[in-house]
């Protein structure tokens, strides 16, 4: 808990530092078009930038953390938070969705390459799990726009959900969170809709990621199925079904948690590039914009909640583990 | 092996039983190399592009196409033909020469990333590991906090806040990369540290800084190599990841990351202007990542021990 807000701390000074270092006055973008310098000496007394160093980072992190006040985007005028705000269920449902196709489908061929290690089905399963990992996730949105949209029809090219679903029937406010949503307030043909455009994103991000799972699900599970109860379990007569899904599995989930946090980070930088291709109204276009325009409060606010996930993510998989597994202590 | 440094004497032993071991593990991964067809694949590939950057100039066909500021719309957007292999791009310049050279870059920034986060992680992770305590804390923990910050992300607020220019970039990728690197780094060193034969030294009054550079080091060799034949792979995905954004590598110079990224403003009509560049990030990432896990297999005793 202590070494969680520590990180934090770090990353924000870290956001601090580089703000310091980017080009450009805030006084002067906060000014507007064409600053009077009064009124630029007004603000950056106000903003606190006339005073040394070390006491704008006091203010700077006040700021964050007690105001949630991540500055001004030079480009949407809007508070960061707001638009954080207002990006974040597009890219929570996609990463989310993403995530859970990591998790599961990285654990089960993972499982599949430690029992039937070396052989033809393991070797097959490495050199695809590791194209995906070399492959460049722009690349591969974009060949997969070009084949399963462009071409066959398939599917849809961009977007969130299809322009006549979102006249024809839209959702009655909620979350946000499309999927959610159009499922409770039983919208079908939304729901449909939704699930189309995700296929795409998802997929890229799935097969590109997906690797760092199935790797480690192979190594623990070898490493679990060479431990003696294994062995003791196959001798009185267990079902070797049995054994891999039930001892073995249950034993080798704990090392496949403490990814998680990392895979999710992956995620995170790798959705700039995924939500750029697929027009996805997320924070990663938010991020990939700010970019084209070196919008830097953007920036850094996108890089704050980023780590905010990880940092809080890594927690909870922690104590996850700790329930998991009773001998886990933390001292 | 143990048994010949705790007695011998250290003048005389001490490299002969540091270039034994290191053989020893070059010609386990030798072995292991030979008998894993994935990971001579990946060696194949690897070869290749290292040939290729090296025959650029012979081979490319309109070399300067991608050199020289050499524009041509009478052949603008052609479609691959046996004169442009790979077609031209919206300038009329030759897609294959240009893929061919920017093998150079994205090669060359794929080991200087790796390099500087090789070292920066090798010398931060032997201090923590070989000294423990405060400079430990201190080092981990700020390793912790880089690595809750989204690599990427991060890789581009540095960008943004400092600058394009090639060194930069290199900054960039590498800074937020080190504490993979010193983790592991850590971990060997702890374990090397405890080995008997650097209490050995220990004991007849060697200086760490003698421990550390004789015994430590060349034992870390292996791992570093491992780490380096993966690193290089996501270095490069990474390169072409901010040169896709417009941060990475700045025309005139050519880089694959670049290229798709403008090509993608002409898809789907004239796709072999960002099909064929990222066919080669790929295919480079590809071997460097069928090596590099290769490798690692024959150095990890978790995954080679035969149970």
């Amino acid at each position: 808990m202590f070494l969680a807000f520590v990180s934090f701390f770090g990353v924000l000074v870290c956001t601090f530092v580089l703000s310091q270092i980017v080009p450009g006055d805030p006084a002067v973008v906060a000014a507007g078009r064409v600053p009077d310098p009064v009124v630029v000496a007004r603000i950056r007394s106000e903003m606190g930038l006339d005073r040394p160093l070390h006491e704008q980072l006091g203010i700077y992190l006040s700021r964050v953390l007690f105001r949630l006040d991540l500055g001004r985007s030079v480009v949407t005028k809007r508070p960061v938070i707001e638009d954080l705000q207002r990006y974040f269920p597009a890219t929570i449902e996609l990463v989310t969705v993403s995530l859970f196709f990591i998790t599961v489908i990285g654990v089960w061929v993972g499982v599949v390459s430690a029992t039937k290690r070396n052989g033809p089905v393991d070797h097959a399963i490495r050199a695809i799990t590791l194209s995906g990992i070399s492959m460049p996730e722009f690349w591969l949105a974009i060949i997969l726009q070009l084949l399963f949209a462009r071409s066959l029809h398939l599917l849809p090219v961009d977007g969130r959900v299809a322009i006549d679903v979102l006249i024809g029937s839209p959702l009655k406010g909620g979350t946000n969170l499309y999927l959610l949503d159009s499922l409770f307030q039983g919208n079908w043909s939304f729901l449909y809709s939704s699930i189309l455009h995700l296929v795409l994103p998802v997929f890229t991000l799935t097969y590109s990621l997906v690797a760092y799972v199935v790797r480690l699900a192979r190594a623990a599970m070898l490493e679990v199925l060479g431990q003696d109860y294994i062995r003791t379990a196959t001798a009185i007569g267990v079902g070797r079904r049995k054994v891999i899904y039930k001892h073995a599995l249950r034993n080798a989930l704990i090392p496949i948690l403490t990814i998680i946090g990392m895979v999710y980070g992956f995620l995170l930088g790798g959705t700039v590039l995924v939500e750029l291709i697929f027009s996805w109204p997320g924070i990663g276009r938010y991020a990939a914009n700010a970019i084209f325009t070196m919008d830097a409060p953007a920036i850094m606010g996108v890089t704050i909640l980023g780590s905010m996930i990880i940092i809080s993510l890594n927690l909870m998989v922690d104590v996850l583990c700790a329930l998991v597994n009773p001998t886990v202590r933390y001292t | 092996m143990k048994a010949r440094d705790t007695s011998g004497n250290r003048a005389s032993t001490v490299p002969d039983q540091d270039s034994l071991y290191r053989a020893s593990r070059l010609s386990k991964a030798w072995r292991v190399l030979r008998n894993s067809p994935l990971s001579l694949a990946g060696l194949a590939i690897v070869s290749v592009f290292l040939f290729l950057v090296a025959a650029a100039p012979v081979l490319a066909p309109y070399p300067e196409d991608a050199t020289g500021r050499r524009v041509n719309f009478a052949e603008k957007l052609l479609p691959p033909t046996v004169t442009h292999l790979m077609g031209t791009d919206d300038l009329g310049r030759d897609v294959f020469s240009r893929v061919l050279y920017g093998s150079r870059l994205s090669l060359g920034l794929g080991f200087a990333i790796v390099a500087a986060t090789a070292i920066l992680g090798l010398v931060l992770g032997s201090i923590a590991g070989f000294y423990g305590g405060v400079a430990d804390e201190v080092i981990m923990r700020i390793g912790d906090m880089l690595m809750s910050i989204p690599r990427l992300l991060l890789a581009i607020a540095i960008v943004v806040a400092t600058g394009k220019s090639l060194p930069k970039l290199v900054i960039a990728i590498s800074l937020p990369w080190w504490p993979w690197y010193a983790r592991v780094i850590r971990g060997e060193v702890i374990r090397i540290r405890e080995q008997g034969y650097v209490e050995a030294a220990r004991s007849v009054g060697t200086s760490s800084w003698r421990i550390l550079f004789m015994h430590v080091l060349p034992n870390l060799i292996g791992v570093m190599v491992v780490q380096a034949s993966l690193q290089v792979g996501r270095a490069i995905l990474a390169v072409a990841a901010l040169g896709f954004l417009g941060l990475g590598v700045q025309p005139p110079l050519v880089e694959w990351g670049l290229m798709v990224s403008i090509g993608r403003t002409y898809m789907p009509n004239w796709w072999w202007m960002a099909i064929f560049p990222g066919a080669a990030i790929f295919l480079l990432g590809f071997g460097f990542n069928l090596l590099g896990d290769g490798l690692r297999d024959s150095l990890d005793p978790r995954t080679t021990l035969v149970r």
